[in-house]
């Protein structure tokens, strides 16, 4: 995959997490995924669609999770708040929201979609031409894990190459 | 969170009444505090784009912060369409898709502004001040703007 693709992800996420979380963040490791997706606890996926195709979970091992949406409610939230949720999902789409402001200003288009929460404890393979990239963030409250899988859509890609050629 | 001084509609000292519009609870939490903070007061709160226009009907609020990516109907589109009914209305679109096409198809649909998420509390307070323009005070320490 190529790093220019994830690269934009990378800040936006550490910019949303630094800011939301009113303190610094380390960008920790950085893996391949080669086997199926686990699941580390309450995970977001915000899908792609347009000239860049894929998707990008924002997974919080539950403890994490509940720490961060009470530091964000401004109040200790039960575990079982569906506010807890809530927030994973709008800090994913912060997160994409901003790197895809990034890679829309070098020419890529895309449609955002609402997040989703992944519930199975292991997500699909990713295929052959989709590598994924997991980067771990280290907060004060926990670690954040980013899921990012993405594809130039090569259609999209010569349709645009066809009409600028015109 | 830090407190603010409260900006009030100058026509009658009451609070800047607001809708907020986004399918995130959480969001929508967020924005709300901040709103408190403000001296402002939530009018109603809708989830999609389709119940924001009713909303909007029922309501009648100062502003209307909306956000874009939504289920049912986005917002850019709901704010035409409560914009083309009501043409004093003022949206701020509150976004993290805050690209240049978003933007300016907004601002064209009728939109007043755009703020982009994560927002940060003083740039919403400034953004709000601007768009209420003379239709809104800040109160001074005295409780002036009534």
């Amino acid at each position: 995959m190529k790093m220019d693709l994830i690269q934009p992800f990378i800040n936006a996420a550490d910019a949303v997490l630094s800011q939301g979380l009113s303190g610094t963040t380390k960008v920790g490791n950085l893996s391949m995924e080669e086997e199926a997706y686990r699941r580390k606890g309450v995970a977001g996926m915000v899908a792609l669609t347009g000239d860049i195709e894929g998707r990008i979970v924002l997974d919080l091992e539950p403890q994490t999770a509940l720490r961060v949406a009470s530091h964000y409610a401004g109040a200790e939230l039960p575990e079982s708040d569906g506010l807890i949720k809530e927030t994973i999902f709008e800090l994913a789409n912060q997160v994409v929201g901003n790197a895809v402001c990034a890679l829309n200003d070098q020419g890529f288009h895309f449609r955002v979609h609402p997040p989703v929460l992944l519930t199975s404890a292991e997500g699909d393979k990713t295929s052959e031409d989709v590598e994924a990239l997991v980067i771990c963030f280290e907060t004060s409250l926990g670690n954040v894990y980013m899921n990012v899988a993405l594809r130039h859509n090569k259609r999209r890609m010569s349709d645009h190459a066809v009409a600028a050629g015109r | 969170m830090e407190q603010f001084a409260a900006v009030k509609r100058s026509k009658d000292g009451q609070p800047v009444r607001y809708l907020i519009v986004d399918d995130s609870v959480f969001a929508r939490k967020n924005l709300a505090r901040m709103i408190e903070t403000f001296g402002g007061q939530v009018a109603g709160e809708a989830g999609d784009g389709l119940t924001a226009i009713s909303e909007f009907d029922r309501t009648h609020p100062d502003i209307v912060l909306m956000d874009i990516t939504m289920p049912q109907m986005e917002g850019i589109e709901a704010a035409e369409k409560i914009v083309q009914a009501h043409p004093e209305a003022r949206i701020v679109m509150v976004s993290s898709v805050g690209y240049q096409e978003n933007i300016v198809a907004a601002l064209q649909r009728g939109a007043r502004h755009f703020v982009q998420k994560p927002v940060k509390p003083e740039v919403l307070y400034e953004v709000i001040k601007y768009v209420m323009g003379e239709d809104g005070a800040v109160a001074t320490a005295a409780g002036a703007g009534a």
